[in-house]
Parts: structure tokens; sequence; C-alpha cells
């Protein structure tokens, strides 16, 4: 008897086993087939000569490193990254410290005001980027925008007329203000649900002790909140590195030149654009590893985290 | 105590200001769309119009490609999230409910690949769009392009959700069922699938503002007035015109983020479980 029931069981076990598998072959083949193979093919063309021609022809000529040369030999290239370094560190910066600040001023208001702030806030989070980005224009432009109406009214400065986008740095000092405005609502809100793991009886003792806030915020919240502000950290670097949308139509057409690219700009202008594409190829690579390198401490950490269990 | 009393109004009047500050962009959005050019144009600003004109959303509506626009952006959108959901929620039920080799691989390779910026991919899409190997076809300018390029887009975030919502059922429940007499399948129909629906649901939403939003891949594969998605619409409202049409801009923005912000609010409570997965940008 024991034989003939062996092998219908040994059979079970492998169809039970190859389930899973088959589950997740749908999502497996679409990564694949949308992601895997593009990449792959972002590098064939990285060594290809591949402009509009070859892209009618269907294939290119192989060059060797052609591209990447004539890329690292480029001074647009070494002065982009410089900027979008800086335009990251500076937009990173304002978000998770604004944000963090915003989150502890959430915890001393009034219940009425704090639900005032934090609707305000999760509507401005619900904003489209696009739709975003033309209210920026209306409110920038240059003959009767109402940022420089309030800021010459409150006698900051005279600012009629002033136009915001005639020089780099301040148009990308814009686009920080729109980018920094989208990204709060989601770090206050996750950062003030941190703080609700904050034991209050340690801040209250620690009051009473005589420390001051600066010491509180150091020594008691500063522990509970620290791993979630490392991946809002993580996150806002990677998002912001490879900004696009906000830049480019904020800054609009014939105002983008090189000197005021970032990284995803110039890849839309000197890849796309300009119909380079064995160049533009040779740019994205070498943007994916910089972001690549950049998210092994996010997910590091989150495989730390347990979130990957 | 009236010391106290004094900092804790001041902490107030700052959330207020704060308040102020964050949602007036939003503020003069509205106002404006329902302004007279006259107010609109003039140096000094009208705070609230006085009388209202409905006018700027009749030329926004009217305006070439509006409804046709729409139509696009909702029928990629939806054709997205019925495969994505599904493929997802295979995965997230195999993530869950299965140990297997390479569960944590494929987990790891689904956050590292949501971390991916979609700019550095547009040269590798926009040459395989333009001419698909095996299928010979040119899906550029054509909306199963940019369905094929959402799918996956939304995809490594639904898994992630999904299996977050899968997480919080108890196994018992699915055992119960199974003790019965029920199939792994069986059970997992009858008993899983109501209990996850909600979880559908808020990660569909999810999907449909990710995908409804996208700007970069819909202006890159499809940039025909009669093709685009309705962000690409927006962006091209002042293009070719001497003077803006701020109104009609304004209300063209209005009315493209009032489903999103009504979706958004639907499902803001649940949003915290895709969080850290990276899922919604900022």
């Amino acid at each position: 008897m024991g034989r003939p029931r062996r092998r219908p069981l040994v059979w079970r076990r492998v169809v039970n086993g190859s389930v899973p598998y088959l589950l997740v072959s749908p999502v497996v083949f679409v990564l694949f087939a949308v992601l895997a193979y593009p990449i792959y093919y972002l590098v064939r063309i990285s060594l290809e000569k591949f402009g509009l021609f070859e892209l009618i022809q269907h294939h290119g000529v192989y060059i060797g490193l052609d591209n990447f040369r004539s890329v690292l030999h480029d001074q647009i290239f070494w002065h982009t990254l410089l900027r979008t370094v800086v335009f990251t560190v500076a937009n990173v910066s304002l978000t998770i410290v604004g944000g963090t600040l915003i989150a502890l001023l959430l915890k001393r208001l009034w219940t009425a005001v704090r639900i005032l702030l934090t609707v305000g806030l999760i509507l401005v989070w619900a904003m489209p980027p696009v739709v975003a980005v033309q209210v920026w224009i209306w409110m920038t432009n240059v003959q009767n925008g109402v940022l420089n109406y309030v800021l010459t009214t409150l006698h900051i400065g005279n600012y009629d007329g002033h136009n915001w986008f005639d020089s780099p740095f301040s148009s990308l000092a814009m686009a920080t203000t729109l980018i920094v405005w989208g990204a709060l609502p989601f770090v206050v809100i996750t950062v003030y649900a941190a703080l609700s793991q904050v034991p209050h009886e340690l801040v209250e003792a620690a009051e009473i002790d005589g420390a001051r806030a600066w010491r509180v915020f150091r020594d008691v919240t500063m522990p509970v909140i620290s791993p979630i502000l490392y991946l809002l950290t993580c996150l806002s670097i990677l998002w912001d590195f490879g900004v696009f949308t906000q830049v480019y139509l904020l800054i609009t057409q014939p105002a983008i030149v090189p000197a005021n690219y970032v990284m995803g700009v110039y890849l839309w202008e000197e890849a796309y654009f300009k119909t380079d594409y064995g160049r533009g190829a040779a740019i994205s690579i070498l943007t994916l590893v910089i972001v690549a390198a950049m998210s092994i401490f996010y997910v590091r950490r989150m495989v730390r985290v347990g979130e990957v269990a | 105590m009236s010391h106290r009393f004094a900092r804790k109004l001041g902490w107030n009047a700052l959330g207020l200001a704060i308040f102020a500050v964050m949602v007036f962009p939003v503020f003069w959005m509205i106002s404006t769309s329902f302004k007279t050019n006259d107010q609109i144009n003039s140096l000094r600003p009208t705070w609230f119009p006085g009388h209202p004109t409905l006018g700027h959303f009749e030329n926004a509506l009217h305006k070439p490609y509006f409804w046709t626009d729409v139509k696009n952006s909702v029928i990629v959108v939806l054709v997205a999230i019925a495969v994505a959901m599904v493929f997802a929620f295979l995965a997230a039920v195999a993530l869950e409910k299965y140990r297997f080799t390479g569960r944590k691989a494929f987990l790891v390779l689904l956050i590292g690949v949501q971390m991916l910026p979609g700019i550095g991919l547009i040269i590798p899409l926009y040459v395989l769009l333009a001419h698909v190997p095996v299928l010979h076809l040119n899906l550029v300018n054509h909306l199963s392009g940019l369905i094929v390029v959402y799918i996956s887009a939304v995809l490594p975030f639904s898994v992630w959700t999904l299996r977050g919502f899968l997480m919080g059922i108890p196994k018992e429940l699915e055992e119960a069922a199974m003790v019965d007499g029920s199939s792994r399948l069986g059970a997992f129909v009858r008993i899983l699938l109501p209990l996850v629906a909600p979880g559908l649901v808020a990660t569909s939403v999810f999907a449909f503002i990710t995908s409804w939003n996208e700007y970069i891949f819909a202006r890159l594969l499809l940039n025909d007035g009669s093709t685009q998605t309705i962000t690409v619409w927006l962006s091209n409202y002042t293009a070719g015109s001497k003077a803006t049409d701020w109104g009609g801009l304004m209300a063209g923005s209005t009315l493209i983020a009032i489903p999103v912000v009504i979706f958004f609010l639907l499902i803001q409570r649940k949003i915290a479980f895709g969080l850290t997965a990276g899922a919604v940008r900022g």
C-alpha cells in the first residue's frame, strides 16, 4: 500500500511548491519586460552610435565607450552633477528640518488649530505636481504675480516687475520653494505619527528636571524618531536627485539653459530632445548608477528594520 | 499661568501662519479661476472674487481636446490599474502566504525598483516602444504603450501595500476554512478576498493618483493633441498664445486637481501603509 501512495504525494508537493512562483510570475514578467530588458537595452545603446537615423533603421553602430568618453569630458555634465547635488541638499534639508519642526509644532497646538493645519497639509499633499507648477507660474509671473505684489507691499523690497527666472540661481530657488512645499506634508504627517511613539512620561520627567526644549528633543524625542527620519531623508534624496517635472515645467522651455540644468532636465534635453540617444543612454546609465548607489542605504535599512520579512 | 498661555497663543498663531502660507497657492488657484479678467490682469490683486464668474471653467472645458484628453487619461489609468491590481494581488498572496526560495530577494528587488527615477529610463523605453521587439509594433502615440509603462510603474508599491493589508488578516480564518474541506484556492477566494477588498480599493486609488498625475512618460510617449493625457494638456495650455489666459489656466488646474483631491481624502488614513515603501511621491 505504501508505494502507490507515495508518488501522488511527491507530485502534489511539486505542484504546491510551484504555486508561489506561478503567483509572482506575472509581476516578474512585467518587471522583466518593462524594466530589466530596457536596462539591458540602455547599456547596449550607450555603446552605440544611435540617433534618429538608427532609430528608423532599428539598430545602431557599435562604437565602444565613445559616448561615455564624450559625456565625461563634457563640462556641462560635471556642472550639472554638482548643481544637482547642491540643489538636492538644499531641498532635502529644508524639507526634513522644516517638516520635523512643523510636526513638533503640531504637538503644541490647540486641537482645532491642529486639525485645521493637518487638513491644509493634506490638501497640499493631494495637489498634482503639474497643477502646482501652473499655480507657481501664475504666482511668480513678472507683470502681475501675487508674489511680487506681496513682497513689495510688505516692504521687503521693490519687486515690481521682478523676473524670478532671469538667473539660474533664482530659477532653481523658485523650483525649491515648489518642491519643498509639495514634499512638506508627507514629512510632517509621517514624523507627527512617529512622535506619538515618544513616551509622554519621559518628556514630562525631563521637563520637571528642568531640561531645556532642545535637550528634551535631542535626548528623548530624537532617538525615537531618528529611524523614520533616516528613511525619510533617504527617500527625499532619491526623489529630489531625479526630479524633472517641477523644474522642467516651472522654468519653461525658452528659459531652460545648461546653466540651470539639473540631472533630470539635462537627461531630457541632451538625451531625448537632441535625439542623440546613444550619448543620452550614457548619461542615463551614469545617473542610474549614482541613484542605485544611494538607494543601497535605503534598501539596507528597510531590510534591517524588518520591513522585508 | 498667563505667561504659559501667551506662549501657547504664540505657537497657535505660528500654526495658523504656516497654514495660511501652505494653503495660499491652492486658495489662489481656486480664487483666480472665479475672477473676471479685469480683476486677474489688474496690478492690484483681488483677494476674493466679488462677483464670481464661471466663464473660465467654460473656456477650459471648451479648449480643444479637453474631453478627449480626459478620456485618454481615464482609459490609460483604468486599464493600467485593472491589470496591475490582479498581478499585484497574486504576488502579494505568494509573499504573504508562502515561504519560498527567492522570496526575500524578490522583496528587496521591489523596493529597489521603486527607487529608480523614471527619467533614467526614457531613452530605452522610447526606443523600444517605437519598435517593439518580436511584435514589430510602433506603440509611440498609442495609449497602449503608456498603459504598459504605468502597469510597471505602479506594480512595486501595489504589491507592497497589498501585502501589508494581507498581513493584517489572521491566519486562523484561512485555516478554519481549509479544515472545513475547502481547497486552498477556495479558502482564499471565499475568505481572503472579501477581507482584503478595502485594501484593494485603497491600493487602486493610490495607483490612480500616481498615474493620473504622471507627466514624464505621458509627454514622452504621446505627443499629439488627440492622444495626449490631461497632465500634458494642462502643461501645454498657455503654449502658442500671446497673452496668457490665467483664468482659464487656473480653472483647468482646478478641474484636474478635483478628482485627485477627492480620492486622496478618501484613502488618506490608509495611506500610511505604503509610505515607507516610497509609494507616493511628495
